[in-house]
């Protein structure tokens, strides 16, 4: 068992647009990258629970030949309003950073 | 034509690039150089108050590269989202640092200014007509939202490009654009499939940002050909692998395979990356598909009101294992103290009070997952909105002595409960604003939103007036 930060070379979060957050979980080789995947703990209703949303709400895909796993989720806040307090949506991706992968 | 070349000088006009690079790139006899001079990324404040999110001296020594560049090897320059914006006062103020360049380089060419600044009385029309559609999520878009607007701009598709290259622009200076579109334009007007030339505009966008590992704002290089495009940094250093390309399609991006642009999406479901050498990548299988309808999408920004801010710590652990309360009983005070002075002047509709707490869950919010903190010291950042900034400095010497005295049972006797780095203790930010439209607009043709000027730059009769 390890978490999923161990595994990745990048975690990353940052605005898709002023209105979607997007997640890219990406990899060095692809041992690492199929270990993850078949996992089955990165997934898209993972994303949701972290994030507080119904799975339906989560865009989720894996990408085989750039070894990297990505999510897009509606922005918590829209960029810039008055609540937001991420205007880059970089620093949102740290709850995906201790998924447990075996 | 076998074959089209294309330059990326840079992501974005005014973050830089190695001039040896651009030398090394121009060495290569590219037919365009193409760069993109904006985004929302800054946020909605650029859009709103019409000031450019780089400063102007760095937009003009990439400029004045790039201009001396393309006019040495006379092939054309295009630059889109100019000012970060594209708005009219942004348009303006990219080419008035275009002009400055010519006129300091004794520099003559046909210069294309593409407008993106959209009127009020245009967009109502069209949404009376049910042809301004909503991308999910959406702001409420009506008449209201287009009347309170400071400016609402139209991202534009590679046709305005294509026209004004076809009227016999040399430069082209556009307001916001597909970032794509710009390097997509020449390509597909000389006949090049549209799904290479898209995917070869969405990699050439972000300048070197596609590399295994960018150190700093760079060129990119770009071969077109009939069935795939080639792509490599100029700088030797940098390199370019299939897995860092196709990682690209990624970046800023919700949908990593398909990319919608105004006449049609983009899919990467097929592509291939292949490594033509350590530092080159071959890209082949990419498609695009036509929309039935082509659609511009809209970016608008509005003003929320003026802002003041104060940034104080709290270190005394009684008040930082009670924060959550403390924090419920200051707005409850602030909130008193202010109907108190203003009465029905300012409603608690009119104005806005945010309070975070930096150590506990600043950054995210309701989502931080973790709940209980250690932290021995918290920073508490609190933000007053109100209609005027005398309003909002008002506010925030309410805030400040709420906090500063704010009581908690552990202790008898008044307390100064917040430590205040700055004095004044709050900052006046002036005018807020926010994005409040997320639409398509459904034109007659690609051209109605973006009118072109065309104008001749270092001609005799300007220099006169210049002189």
């Amino acid at each position: 068992m390890t978490l999923l930060a161990n595994l990745a070379r990048l975690i990353r979060s940052k605005n898709a647009g002023p209105f979607e957050l997007t997640f890219d979980i990406m990899f060095e080789d692809e041992a690492r990258y199929r270990r993850v995947k078949d996992s089955g703990m990165l997934t898209r209703e993972a994303v949701a629970s972290r994030y507080g949303l119904e799975p339906s709400q989560v865009r989720f895909f894996y990408c085989d030949n750039a070894l990297a796993v990505k999510a897009s989720i509606p922005r918590p806040c829209f960029q810039g309003d008055l609540r937001d307090a991420d205007g880059h949506g970089g620093q949102q991706y740290a709850p995906l950073m201790d998924i447990e992968i075996p | 034509m076998e074959e089209i070349r294309i330059l990326s000088p840079t992501g974005v006009c005014g973050s830089g690039f190695l001039e040896e690079s651009f030398e090394k790139a121009l060495a290569k006899k590219p037919h365009f150089i193409g760069c993109d001079g904006g985004s929302t990324d800054p946020g909605p404040s650029h859009l709103g108050s019409g000031i450019p999110a780089f400063p102007r001296d760095a937009v003009k020594r990439d400029l004045r590269i790039m201009l001396m560049g393309a006019r040495r090897i006379d092939v054309p320059l295009l630059i889109g989202s100019a000012g970060t914006a594209g708005g009219n006062v942004h348009l303006d103020w990219f080419c008035d640092i275009v002009h400055e360049i010519a006129a300091e380089e004794g520099l003559r060419f046909r210069l294309a200014k593409i407008h993106c600044e959209q009127k009020a009385d245009y967009l109502k029309k069209r949404l009376r007509e049910g042809r301004i559609k909503p991308l999910q999520p959406a702001p409420e878009f009506n008449e209201g939202v287009i009347d309170r607007a400071s400016c609402i701009v139209g991202m534009m598709g590679a046709e305005p490009y294509m026209r004004a290259i076809e009227g016999g622009a040399d430069v082209i200076v556009a307001g916001r654009s597909s970032d794509t579109a710009i390097f997509a334009s020449i390509p597909v007007m000389r006949g090049f499939p549209e799904g290479v030339s898209w995917h070869m505009g969405k990699i050439l966008e972000c300048g070197a940002a596609a590399c295994v590992s960018r150190k700093t704002p760079d060129c990119m290089f770009a071969w077109v050909r009939r069935d795939h495009f080639v792509v490599e940094a100029p700088d030797e250093r940098l390199r370019c692998t299939p897995q860092s390309i196709a990682s690209h399609s990624l970046y800023e991006n919700a949908d990593p395979y398909k990319l919608v642009e105004c006449s049609g999406t983009l899919d990467l479901t097929t592509s291939r990356y292949e490594a033509v050498s350590d530092r080159a990548v071959k890209v082949s299988g990419s498609a695009f598909m036509h929309a039935p309808r082509y659609t511009v999408k809209l970016e608008g920004a509005e003003k929320v009101g003026y802002q003041s801010v104060i940034i104080g710590s709290v270190r005394d652990p009684f008040i930082i294992r009670q924060i959550d309360n403390w924090v419920e009983q200051l707005e409850g005070r602030i909130h008193a103290r202010v109907k108190q002075i203003y009465g029905e002047r300012l409603r608690p509709e009119q104005y806005f009070i945010n309070i975070r707490v930096y150590g506990k869950n600043g950054t995210m919010g309701p989502l931080e997952p973790v709940k209980e903190i250690r932290s021995h010291e918290l920073c508490l950042v609190i933000e007053a909105t109100a209609p005027t900034q005398e309003m909002a400095s008002s506010i925030a010497g309410v805030v400040r002595h709420q906090a500063l005295h704010l009581p908690i049972p552990e202790w008898s006797g008044l307390i100064t409960a917040l430590a205040c780095p700055y004095n004044p203790a709050h900052l006046d930010r002036g005018a807020v604003y926010r994005f409040n439209v997320n639409h398509v607009v459904e034109p007659d043709d690609p051209y109605e939103m973006f009118p072109t000027e065309h104008l001749d730059v270092g001609a005799p009769a300007i220099r006169r007036q210049a002189a």
